[in-house]
């Protein structure tokens, strides 16, 4: 069951072949076997999980199932969930009990779909392998040694060790798609705007974008059917005609599906930095495509080496102003000793925030200073938009890009923590559609050294839907996205405590 | 432009965040890294170039002015800080948020 696709269980549960209580309980028991060890959930409740279970088995015994009724997701701990934990993996809101449903969440709850529990993840979303969260880090499920990605690892574990049907994330910078890059699955950050920010932790809110993780893009496009749509409670969200994101999947069969399709390959994602056994694996998925039908196309984003300068002036602008609600009045973490109101307010921070979070809202608060907004934050704003006039030009050459989502593979716990700028070089793939509002897509391609490597797609705007088709033709012709680590294997360096 | 050590209190004191001397070292030497990398947008000429904040051409959207939100103070001061260590008093009094004195 576990290792089932969201249509296959969705069948079960129409068929009668098992419950949803029943199905909710297989992934419960296997997270109590592995989270010790993973600790890809940071909450957790039994009875509130098994009592969604049983009113998604009641709504289905009366007819009313939609695609995803019943079928046990796993929920990042950055989406508010009514009277759930809602960390955001920091201490800050260690006790936080959330008081509403983000819509992320409510969307999920609508259709019947059922709660597992909160990931864990990299605090307020900052970081790369998920060794930034107060909760502690997650382990790989392919090599306990390594890390899973971030921000969003513990989602990511979850997948890619089956203690889910599929997971929520959110992406920034590429928060879902390199983690689906390190643990080999399936993610899809959305254009930005189309789904709704509302209820989610705010980190950089204009490059904030919430999405499907699974084990396939047929998975991410049902998914996606359920996440998508306007609310007017976001600022940003974007009145897009709601699309059926499945529609097409079923054509991308027969010699050629992809005859026609222009795929653009991006000079400056092929060269120094790239990890020989990562552009191997692309390569290969590369020809693959051109089996399918598809025409390779050389083009060029000059302007993408400037991704990463841009995206840590404008991010963590965005996240000073964003953290700056957290001051020990209303919620979240106060200081127990202090002598006046500024004193609370120094000390319940320092306390609440670890390092790199207090880093990001140092740069942040340094490029908005008096004096510094010129050379920095609008500097960085121009550069945006000529990193997104690229994509422009490169769209006018082809279809759909392709690249590599990650420089490497899942590196080990500890390599890169004290060095925020080897940890920032993670993102160099992916934060260039981050800046530029665009969809982009990792999907599993093959293994370097026995680890998963993610091969990037990126889209024009609103082009999920032919993104999901061809990671959709390549999955019926390859089968990367099935392989699965193996929890049990000796070689495994267990952590601490369960030896 | 280098930073130093009083630039870094500074930074820490407009961001409210307490900063001791050895932390402010640390970060001195880790921001410096960060603003190196951020220094290459320094050769790129932006002149006339239209600063992007949002992917999409979208203006602010406006509604009807009409009452929207509903009063859910008890839910939300159910959230309100522990005060003092270990103590399980909400920082919350009669309805208001309690905060250290301001005003004589």
């Amino acid at each position: 069951m576990i290792n089932n696709s969201l249509k296959q269980l969705s069948h079960m549960l129409a068929s009668k072949q098992t419950s949803s209580v029943e199905m909710t309980q297989t992934f419960l028991s296997r997270i109590a076997q592995f989270n010790p060890s993973i600790n890809a959930y940071i909450a957790l409740n039994e009875a509130k999980t098994l009592a969604q279970a049983a009113i998604a088995d009641a709504r289905i015994a009366a007819g009313d199932a939609a695609p995803l009724t019943g079928i046990p997701f796993a929920q990042k701990d950055i989406f508010c969930a009514k009277d759930w934990p809602t960390t955001c993996g920091s201490k800050m809101l260690a006790n936080f009990i959330a008081p509403y449903d983000a819509h992320v969440i409510s969307q999920f709850d609508a259709v019947g779909a059922v709660n597992l529990g909160k990931t864990n993840m990299d605090e307020f979303a900052m970081g790369s392998s998920n060794e930034t969260s107060y909760f502690g880090g997650v382990k790989n499920p392919w090599d306990f040694d390594r890390v899973p990605g971030g921000s969003s690892g513990g989602s990511a574990a979850a997948v890619a060790a089956r203690l889910c049907a599929a997971a929520t994330g959110t992406d920034t910078g590429g928060s879902i798609r390199q983690p689906a890059s390190l643990c080999g699955f399936t993610g899809l950050k959305p254009t930005y705007g189309l789904v709704s920010r509302y209820g989610m932790i705010a980190f950089a809110s204009s490059l904030d974008q919430a999405g499907p993780m699974a084990k396939s893009a047929e998975d991410c496009a049902l998914m996606l059917n359920v996440m998508a749509g306007f609310d007017e409670r976001d600022s940003t969200s974007l009145n897009h005609p709601k699309e059926d994101y499945t529609r097409g999947l079923a054509q991308m069969i027969g010699d050629k599906p992809l005859k026609g399709l222009r795929v653009g390959l991006p000079k400056e994602f092929f060269g120094d930095g790239l990890d020989n056994g990562v552009a191997g694996v692309v390569h290969t998925a590369l020809l693959e495509m051109t089996k399918l039908g598809a025409e390779l196309v050389d083009i060029s984003l000059p302007n993408s080496h400037l991704s990463i300068p841009v995206y840590y002036v404008l991010a963590p602008a965005e996240a000073s102003s964003n953290l700056s609600r957290y001051d020990g009045v209303r919620y979240g973490h106060r200081a127990s000793e202090y002598t006046d109101l500024q004193d609370m307010y120094m000390k319940s921070r320092a306390e609440g925030f670890g390092a790199e979070v207090k880093r990001r809202i140092l740069i942040g608060t340094y490029v908005l200073s008096a004096g510094y907004y010129d050379a920095y934050y609008l500097k960085a704003q121009q550069i945006r938009r000529l990193i997104a006039d690229d994509f422009v030009q490169a769209f006018k050459k082809c279809d759909i890009i392709m690249g590599p989502t990650a420089p490497s593979t899942a590196f080990k716990a500890g390599e890169k923590a004290d060095d925020p700028v080897a940890m920032y070089l993670q993102d160099v793939y992916t934060i260039a559609t981050n800046l530029a509002g665009l969809p982009g897509m990792s999907i599993p391609a093959g293994f370097s050294n026995g680890l998963p490597v993610g091969l990037q797609l990126m889209g024009n705007y609103f082009d999920e839907a032919r993104m999901l088709d061809v990671a959709h033709a390549y999955q019926q012709v390859t089968d990367w996205h099935t392989i699965i680590p193996n929890l049990d294997k000796p070689n495994l360096v267990m952590p601490k405590g369960i030896e | 432009m280098a930073l130093n050590i009083s630039d870094i209190k500074r930074i820490a004191h407009l961001a409210r965040l307490q900063i001791s001397e050895q932390e402010a070292t640390q970060t001195l030497t880790k921001l410096t890294g960060i603003l190196g990398l951020i220094e290459q947008m320094q050769a790129v000429d932006t002149t006339g170039i239209m600063p992007m904040s949002h992917s999409q051409d979208v203006v602010q959207r406006l509604r009807d002015d009409v009452v929207t939100a509903s009063n859910k103070r008890e839910a939300f001061q159910a959230n309100a800080p522990k005060i003092g260590n270990g103590s399980v008093a909400p920082a919350v009094d009669g309805g208001l948020y309690l905060v250290p004195q301001v005003i004589e």
